[in-house]
């Protein structure tokens, strides 16, 4: 039996091409339709802001009903995912843009320059300020940063340069994985229980609190550099080996200067993610009203723990101390925001370029 | 200047992996001798083993002598990072430093080395080399711009000059033109001509046709099949081992019959 395969008839492009579409301007005006609406729904009626925007939301979903009876499936799927994704991309901009807001409108009064020179000795009530504070976060995150980078810094050549997979930098990795999940809380005891074997129990200290947070930060700063240190090309190191460069020499002077932006970076968003801990500082580092500028004696007060201290035992009248606090709240922020600045800066700065 | 190189009994092993055989050869001064065969067959590690580069991956050794002036690279007394000063190296895919600029690139074997230059010996030993790979003309106006500005071929140009800064006696190059275009590749074979008046030269290539034009000598390695470790099939003049090959496989791969 012999068959013969028939060509189908030449086929119409057109028809087989052609695919039905909502006007491009029809997205941007239904969103933009829903949006109105929502604010009409606030100003008009007596519906809540959380009301408001779920019956708008909902509105938008036209959108992929209009493109199901349009365009078809495939579209309609495509248009369907991606207001899923905007809408959790709006979702989660809530409590950032909520808690900015917060901050922003209760701390914003309180910022001025004696709020900002001025310490809390003997002031009862109103008036003050958060310089002493402001001191003890930047001494304590200062000195945990630099206890911490050479640690991890070397930890992290080690495991990239020297470790290639052996039995000691597998366990390295492990614990340095460990170390990520260790609660704050008990990195301040840890530091706590170090420095009463040495000076007794009670011990306050200001470079206590910043072991607690190197003990939080080594592991951030492990991760960062290695991920970096891994991106620089091998060929770079075998461009320096064939020149007679010992190894030692080519970490130093070939590797790090080409990985320095990201290690920058990591570095910043490492200092970043610890200046704000609170729990290990309220054990270690404990409160005062006054300026201290030595790390190695007395106890020193950090935003974060002013901020506790201030909202949590306002004193009699409260207001001031809680309006205090705000401030204090404001203005790390402010400092976490523009360090997050310096690292984008530096890492723009120090990146090698070429010219294209 | 210039040495010529001994080898006898070289095997090179990736840990138990026996790569390369039993190869014997002899390398004169002041030539070009190119390595030719199939991918795989151990030319590449051959040419690393040389100066002792293919130590950088871990578990690699060799059993067997490299003599350079009589001189055995792999005595027990010998230090790798010195060998490498002596022996050169230009890579397959262009690799200047990407944070350095072109002067600096060019100097990299001595600043990585913190060796103290004063400022006119410097100035001279960069004028030198990147005349000597030619490149001078191209970049002289524009020696504090960042190497990895340069075009493909400028930056491979960059390369040798960079490794003939530290004046080594022997240049190894890696199938230096294989990410070149055409016009890029007849450069750096100009250069290599000129080059071997002070350098012993090994390249290389897949480019048979580059072999029969930039080399003296050629070697022509192959595997006997997959798994198998690459051997050296014959060696000699290059009129001889590709008008009049001894071994029929020699010829066959010459005549593109395989590989």
């Amino acid at each position: 039996m012999t068959t013969t395969l028939q060509r189908n008839p030449e086929p119409d492009l057109q028809s087989l091409l052609h695919e039905d579409q909502l006007p491009t301007w029809l997205p941007r005006t239904l969103v933009a339709g829903a949006a109105l609406i929502t604010i009409a729904l606030v100003i008009g009626t007596s519906l809540s802001i959380a009301q408001a925007v779920l019956i708008g939301w909902l509105l938008t979903w036209s959108l992929p009903i209009a493109s199901r009876v349009v365009e078809g499936g495939r579209k309609a799927a495509d248009r369907t995912v991606t207001l899923l994704v905007a809408s959790a991309f709006g979702l989660a901009l809530i409590p950032l843009g909520s808690i900015l807001a917060l901050v922003i409108s209760r701390g914003a009064p309180q910022l001025n320059a004696e709020f900002l020179t001025y310490s809390m000795r003997n002031v009862v009530g109103e008036g003050g300020g958060i310089y002493h504070a402001l001191v003890g976060t930047l001494l304590v995150t200062a000195a945990a940063t630099v206890i911490s980078v050479p640690i991890g810094l070397f930890t992290a050549i080690y495991l990239v340069e020297y470790g290639d997979g052996n039995r000691l930098s597998r366990w390295i990795t492990f614990l340095v994985d460990v170390m990520t999940g260790i609660p704050s809380i008990v990195a301040g005891l840890f530091a706590y229980a170090l420095f009463v074997i040495f000076f007794g129990e009670g011990i306050r200290l200001g470079i206590g609190g910043a072991v607690a947070l190197a003990v939080l930060m080594v592991p951030i700063v492990v991760r960062a550099c290695e991920e970096m240190l891994k991106l620089v090309p091998n060929e770079l190191r075998e461009a320096s080996f064939a020149l007679g460069v010992p190894k030692w020499r080519t970490v130093v002077k070939v590797v790090l200067p080409t990985a320095i932006s990201g290690i920058v970076t990591g570095v910043t968003l490492a200092i970043a993610r610890v200046i704000g801990e609170t729990a290990p500082l309220l054990i270690i580092a404990g409160l005062t009203d006054s300026v201290n500028f030595n790390l190695f004696s007395e106890r020193m007060t950090t935003l974060p723990v002013f901020t506790y201290f201030s909202v949590k035992f306002p004193g009699v009248p409260p207001e001031a101390s809680i309006d205090r606090g705000w401030g204090a709240a404001l203005v790390l922020i402010i400092i976490v925001m523009v360090l997050n600045l310096i690292a984008r800066a530096v890492s723009y700065f120090f990146s090698p370029k070429g010219e294209r | 200047m210039a040495k010529s190189i001994d080898v006898s009994d070289l095997n090179i092993y990736y840990g138990d992996f026996l790569a390369v055989e039993g190869v014997n050869i002899t390398i004169p001064a002041k030539s070009v001798t190119a390595f030719i065969g199939p991918s795989g067959c151990g030319k590449s590690t051959f040419l690393r083993s040389l100066n002792r580069m293919h130590e950088v991956i871990k578990g690699a050794h060799v059993e067997g002598k490299v003599l350079v002036d009589g001189t055995d690279l792999y005595a027990p007394d010998m230090d790798p990072v010195n060998v490498r000063r002596l022996i050169g190296m230009v890579f397959q895919r262009p690799n200047p430093f990407p944070t350095m600029s072109i002067y600096d690139n060019v100097l990299a074997g001595q600043k990585l080395n913190s060796k103290k230059m004063k400022k006119s010996e410097s100035d001279d030993t960069v004028e030198r080399a990147l005349r000597q790979a030619g490149l001078w003309a191209e970049v002289k106006d524009r020696l504090s711009r960042p190497g990895s500005g340069l075009s493909g071929g400028q930056q491979q140009r960059l390369c040798i000059a960079r490794a003939v800064a530290v004046q080594p006696e022997i240049l190894l190059m890696d199938e230096p033109c294989s990410a070149l275009d055409p016009i890029s590749t007849s450069v750096i074979e100009d250069l290599i001509h000129e080059l071997k008046t002070e350098y012993t030269i090994v390249i290389v290539t897949h480019n048979m046709q580059q072999a029969a034009r930039v080399s003296d000598d050629t070697a022509f390695f192959n595997l006997a099949g997959v798994g198998q470790p690459g051997k050296l099939v014959e060696s000699g003049r290059t009129e001889k081992i590709f008008s009049n090959p001894d071994n029929p496989a020699t010829e066959s791969y010459i005549q593109g019959r395989f590989g």
